[in-house]
């Protein structure tokens, strides 16, 4: 290792490193801010999983191309495909396919084949996925809990997307119920279960009105789907019970991403807070993108000396040394809270790296921040 | 403003508005997403929806004031309802969730609300230049496509009129133009191409030019050893400190070099002009930071002022 490589000096203590993670749970799911490098650090735990002779598979979401090129997923495929490579156990990959992933869970509840049909021919139903908010981050938990009930990995490891309320998985299964089994609907539906003319009345005002902003066709799509949904609601909503379980457990650990500048590092505290709002302890923080201070010395003090050597070359060497270790204490003063704030869980560092991962060997090199050997 | 995650896309939004102040122009910059960086750079605290000042104009070269605001789908359309004579059911209609619905019901119509109410300040002349923080990455171009796959959608009534004006908005280079960040690192270099090249095959939109921010500048004596710099400039080391010195230039060159690669990549993938911003050393962007980026935003535009845009 260079000194580049190195964690920046008087860091944070070296603790434990991210093993237990990939060898005694079996659910990660890889958390944080948009462009922080979840993806790939969901891609590095799922390779350390069958490197210590686990049957891994990785749920990723929307990947660098190269990425999913070297993940062999650069067909869309929503099954996992295994990857061939010299380890013990087994890698396999898959991205998150929404749409597909929600038409697999109507056909499970729907009673008759009938009915699912006439739910996944519904122009609205068609909307849900792509639309309502939540969804996607709803459809990779779902996902998560179908690899881990319904097949026989040992280690499923899920990316969440990439949007700036990622947490909203948290919130969606409940907002996913309450959207199916809203009040208005039921309104809606009224004419045909004999509920008081009250009712009707205020159904039918709202549907005026919606009609009136977006449309009639739009909204007898709405009716049509809602009365085709009639009575898949309770599975629904069990099943989402079953998932946010699940996502508490303690085979699930949860692996939060960060990068040590204020915003992300402000966003990171979010999660924790929400995470344990849920009843969630984040078991492990992989900060990206952190600068090296290449020694012990103080920012300030090369800082002077390239004041008084102004315009010569040792003044630029001083000035150089002087901005890595200013920004290098600036993170490390940032990042001590947050590690306060997920302690005990292990903190490892992730230097900047001079090129992008895009390969199995990539992958292969990060893994020595991440995991003793 | 538009660009992935993490490439500061807000910093240089603060940054434009800044030079734009500073400039005489009023600025109102929009944020769409919640819980925004960019009342901090200006230290200031949180956002809302009424519009407040991060930066009071005046002094001698007679700078603007920089205001800013949040918008939301749900306020925006309790106030579209309540201009249009629908308020007994507006509140009703958000805070029974059944947004949600019709949003569902019409993938985009939270957008076209959004990107309604711009248009609508716009008109309004809330201010000299409105720099809109677009959500990130692929949302973005959702985000700005709405308009064109609602008017598939809604055949008829007041959506269908106000996506047919921000479409009209969106088309209309002089009115508004879409500025990409990025920074010059590979992926986020592809995607910046990708997404130049989505916006303007489906939106339609006019880009401007793009900001390649966080480039790590140049500095004398990086390729000189510590040991023969010390020397010519008559100084003695410390123990450790040639190490220090020499390993902390080698660093700064790969990232330099590597930085090369991908600006030459995205100038031969993308015709478009290219504004670079200096990378800072710092975690947290602040008012004297703001002012770098700003002066170099402008010396940037003054370059371009020469070249046809």
């Amino acid at each position: 290792m260079s000194s580049a490589e190195t964690p920046p000096a008087g860091a944070l203590d070296e603790g434990d490193r991210l093993d237990d993670v990939v060898t005694q749970r079996s659910i990660v799911v890889c958390c944080g801010s948009g462009g922080v490098g979840k993806t790939t650090v969901a891609a590095v735990v799922a390779l350390e999983g069958a490197r210590r002779g686990r049957k891994t598979v990785v749920v990723t979401i929307d990947p660098a191309r190269r990425l999913a090129d070297a993940l062999g997923l650069a067909g869309l495929t929503d099954t996992p495909s295994p990857i061939e490579g010299d380890w013990p156990g087994e890698l396999w990959a898959t991205m998150l396919d929404t749409r597909s992933t929600f038409d697999a869970l109507v056909g499970k509840y729907a009673a008759t084949p009938e009915q699912a049909e006439r739910i996944l021919a519904n122009p609205f139903y068609r909307n849900i996925a792509g639309a309502l908010s939540g969804t996607q981050e709803y459809m990779a938990m779902e996902k998560l809990y179908e690899l881990h009930e319904e097949t026989d990995f040992d280690l499923v490891v899920v990316d969440t997307p990439p949007t700036r309320h990622a947490l909203d998985f948290l919130d969606a299964p409940r907002r996913l119920s309450r959207f199916l089994e809203h009040r208005l609907f039921r309104m809606l539906m009224a004419p045909g279960r004999g509920i008081v003319r009250a009712v009707n009345v205020a159904a039918q005002a709202f549907l005026r009105t919606v009609s009136k902003v977006v449309g009639g066709e739009v909204v007898d799509d709405a009716i049509a789907f809602f009365q085709a949904f009639e009575g898949m609601e309770e599975g629904f909503r069990q099943r989402a019970a079953r998932v946010n379980e699940l996502l508490a457990a303690p085979e699930t650990a949860f692996v939060l991403v960060a990068s040590p500048r204020r915003d992300t590092v402000a966003e990171a505290h979010f999660f924790v807070d929400r995470l344990g709002e849920a009843g969630i302890a984040v078991q492990g923080l992989v900060v990206n993108r952190v600068h090296p201070s290449f020694g012990a010395g103080l920012g300030e003090a090369a800082a002077e000396r390239a004041r008084t050597l102004d315009g010569t070359e040792l003044g630029g060497l001083y000035r150089n040394l002087a901005d890595y270790r200013t920004v290098s204490a600036r993170e490390l003063a940032h990042l001590g809270g947050l590690a306060d704030a997920v302690a005990p869980a292990p903190v490892v560092w992730v230097p900047f790296l001079s090129t992008d991962v895009h390969d199995i060997a990539g992958m292969g090199g990060l893994a020595p921040h991440l995991f003793s050997r | 403003m538009a660009g992935k995650g993490g490439v500061g896309k807000t910093t240089v939004s603060a940054a434009l508005a800044h030079a734009a102040a500073l400039s005489g122009l009023s600025i109102l910059v929009v944020e769409v997403e919640g819980r925004s960086g960019l009342p901090a750079m200006f230290g200031q605290g949180e956002l809302s929806y009424d519009e407040v000042v991060l930066s009071p104009g005046g002094g001698p070269a007679g700078a603007a004031d920089v205001r800013a605001r949040t918008l939301t789908a749900d306020a925006a359309l309790l106030e579209y309802l309540r201009d249009h004579g629908l308020s007994r059911l507006s509140r009703r209609l958000v805070s029974s969730g059944a947004l949600d619905v019709v949003a569902t019901a019409a993938p985009g119509i939270k957008d076209i609300l959004l990107l309604g109410k711009v248009k609508q300040l716009e008109r309004a002349g809330a201010a000299d230049l409105i720099v809109l923080d677009a959500p990130a990455a692929g949302h973005a171009i959702a985000f700005l496509q709405a308009a064109r796959s609602l008017l598939d959608t809604v055949s008829v009534g007041p959506i269908n009129a106000q996506a047919r004006d921000v479409l009209e908005l969106l088309e209309d280079h002089r009115r508004c133009q879409v500025v990409l960040v990025t920074i010059p690192e590979e992926t986020p270099v592809n995607e910046a191409v990708e997404t130049a090249f989505s916006l303007e095959d489906r939106v339609g939109v006019g880009l401007g030019p793009i900001v390649v921010n966080g480039v790590v500048g140049e500095l004398p004596g990086l390729d000189v050893d510590p040991g023969v710099a010390a020397e010519r400039a008559g100084v003695t080391l410390r123990p450790g400190e040639p190490e220090a010195l020499a390993a902390a230039a080698s660093f700064r060159r790969g990232r330099m070099a590597l930085q090369a690669e991908q600006i030459g990549r995205l100038e031969a993938q993308l015709p478009l002009p290219q504004l670079r911003l200096p990378f800072l050393f710092t975690t947290d962007i602040g008012p004297p930071d703001l002012d770098v980026l700003a002066q170099a935003l402008l010396a940037g535009i003054d370059a371009l002022a020469g070249l046809p845009l």
